[in-house]
């Protein structure tokens, strides 16, 4: 399976916190940009279609 | 001497989780054999969003340990242990005495010492003392008469908290954590076990509650019974509403008053590092203070105290914070993310570990403060550098923390030409093993990595000052100036 869903992020609170901290002060609708932004630049990143397809069907739920 | 305004055994403060080095300093001081009796060890923890249960853990306990991660024990008897090993003290003389039903009245500092007020059913008598200790609480009367901050962030939301015992048999003895559950008792549930068959349950009720008609028995069997289902019989024993903050004191110490645990710092109870960070202030505090007394420190190592206290709570709040944040969101979008991670994580690994219901109370290491010394041994393990608690391994029959000195130990690892250091009066004793004294290689994982021998200097908390390859005379007195702030 090419993408990983074992755990890979080393300082998984720091992270987290990290997250949620961008999201504050931000309405609902700039809330869904500012992830629609990071979608798009991780997904650039992974670049691999496989990878991202397969990403794609588990956030849809048909995992 | 201590002034408790109460007489006996503290009934309000509730903490049930102990961490390992909670147990590793009330093993110094003679009591966590009964500690560790009477409490429970629990492995197995269970997830639950909605109606299902997401996923299941087991914590695996790492070996080469005398004390699991931690132990559930109700605060009463790990109070109750404590003063049991006082009055054994007490009884071989220690000049120790605990006054009951004396309750603080007024303080006024002077530059040298504190004149205290003390009022008790016979009437009021002053007392004239060297250094204070104010351990009085969140609430900190003392705090309040010194007209102190104590500042931080107030978490809107309420707990229903209550004590059963189970009558039914058969209940596991696991930690449950339900988000959002579909029973509707609360907000989010938490059930642990503690000694005895009693079982602790938190429910998250929300901040606008009404307390008296909330604490009503037939209102709390409501939830319990939702929780629970209607075959499991119980009895209630005991039931409180709590609120909380994250916040502390600027300065823990003011001169000769020195604020120690929630007096001078608070958390939210999830991670279990209210009452496990008090045990690691007195035990901070605790040689400082006796080399001050004594003579053989400058007073200024107590602002140590401060700054490495400082440093951990601080750790303490950012953890508590953070688990209070992903139980119950602060926003919209916050919980979203949260409520995706739980939904991840039922069938992917990844998502667990960002699941936060309480991180366990660690000991925060010293990393860079004023007492911590130069790291000098080349591959030597992280969790051993200077400023970190020294970890437990088997030694021979028994285990190491229980072979250093009260005082300061120089420890070697199979390494060669050393001996007792005495700088300025003090004593630093040698202690020499070798790492075939444990064949299970669990200390020379811990103490030496990749190196092949090694030095350590060690704190009378057992902290380690600094480290070395080889033994090195001139570096090890510097490092024990610097330990005592005489640097």
């Amino acid at each position: 399976m090419p993408l990983n869903t074992k755990s890979n992020i080393a300082g998984a609170d720091e992270f987290y916190a990290e997250l949620i901290k961008w999201h504050d002060g931000l309405s609902d609708e700039e809330s869904a940009a500012f992830n629609a932004r990071l979608i798009l630049l991780l997904a650039n990143h992974i670049g691999d279609r496989t990878v991202l397809s397969e990403a794609l069907q588990i956030a849809g739920g048909s995992d | 001497m201590l002034l408790d305004d109460h007489e006996g055994i503290g009934q309000g403060s509730r903490a049930i989780c102990f961490a390992k080095r909670s147990l590793e300093i009330a093993n110094r001081y003679g009591c966590a054999g009964p500690m560790l009796d009477k409490g429970v060890v629990w492995n197995v923890g269970k997830v639950f969003h909605e109606d299902r249960q997401i996923y299941e853990f087991n914590l695996l306990p790492e070996e080469g340990h005398r004390f699991p991660a931690f132990i559930n024990l109700a605060q009463p008897y790990f109070e109750k242990f404590l003063v049991e090993r006082v009055r054994e003290a007490q009884a071989q003389g220690a000049p120790i005495e605990l006054r009951g039903k004396n309750r603080l009245e007024g303080i006024e500092v002077k530059e040298d010492h504190t004149v205290l007020t003390v009022a008790t059913p016979e009437g009021n008598y002053d007392i004239l003392a060297d250094w204070l200790i104010a351990a009085d609480g969140a609430g900190s009367p003392m705090r309040g008469m010194m007209g102190l901050d104590f500042e931080g962030r107030v978490f809107q939301d309420s707990f229903l908290i209550a004590d059963i015992r189970m009558l039914s048999e058969n209940f596991p003895t696991e930690r449950w954590f339900w988000f959002e559950p579909s029973h509707k008792a609360g907000a989010s549930t938490l059930l642990h076990k503690q000694p005895d068959d009693i079982w602790r349950v938190d429910f998250q009720i929300g901040w606008d509650v009404d307390r008296a008609e909330e604490l009503k028995e037939v209102n709390v069997r409501k939830r319990l019974d939702a929780m629970l289902g209607p075959d499991v019989e119980y009895e209630i024993v005991w039931t409180s509403i709590y609120t909380f903050q994250c916040r502390r004191m600027k300065q823990f110490r003011h001169g000769r008053v020195i604020f120690v645990g929630d007096s001078a710092h608070q958390v939210s109870p999830f991670g279990a590092r209210g009452a496990n960070s008090g045990m690691q202030d007195v035990d901070n505090l605790g040689w400082k203070l006796g080399m001050v007394i004594r003579g053989e420190a400058p007073d200024k190592l107590l602002d140590s105290y401060d700054e490495e206290r400082a440093a951990a709570a601080d750790e303490n709040i950012l953890n508590s914070t953070r688990a209070t944040d992903f139980i119950t969101p602060k926003s919209r979008i916050s919980h979203v993310f949260r409520n995706a991670v739980l939904a991840l994580s039922e069938t992917h690994a990844f998502a667990r570990p960002l699941v936060n219901s309480g991180r366990l109370s660690v000991p925060c290491i010293y990393d860079g403060l004023s007492l911590t010394g130069e790291d000098a041994l080349t591959g030597g393990p992280e969790q051993t550098r200077p400023g970190s608690p020294c970890p437990d391994a088997p030694l021979g029959d028994g285990f190491l923390l229980s072979a250093l000195d009260h005082g300061f130990t120089l420890l070697t690892v199979d390494a060669n030409d050393a001996a007792d250091v005495s700088e300025g009066g003090i004593v630093a004793r040698h202690l020499s093993i070798e790492k075939g004294d444990d064949p299970s290689g669990a200390l020379a994982r811990r103490y030496l990595g990749e190196a092949t021998s090694a030095v350590y200097l060690i704190r009378p908390d057992q902290h380690v000052i600094a480290r070395w390859d080889t033994y090195d005379e001139i570096a090890i007195r510097a490092a024990l100036r610097c330990a005592c702030a005489k640097e």
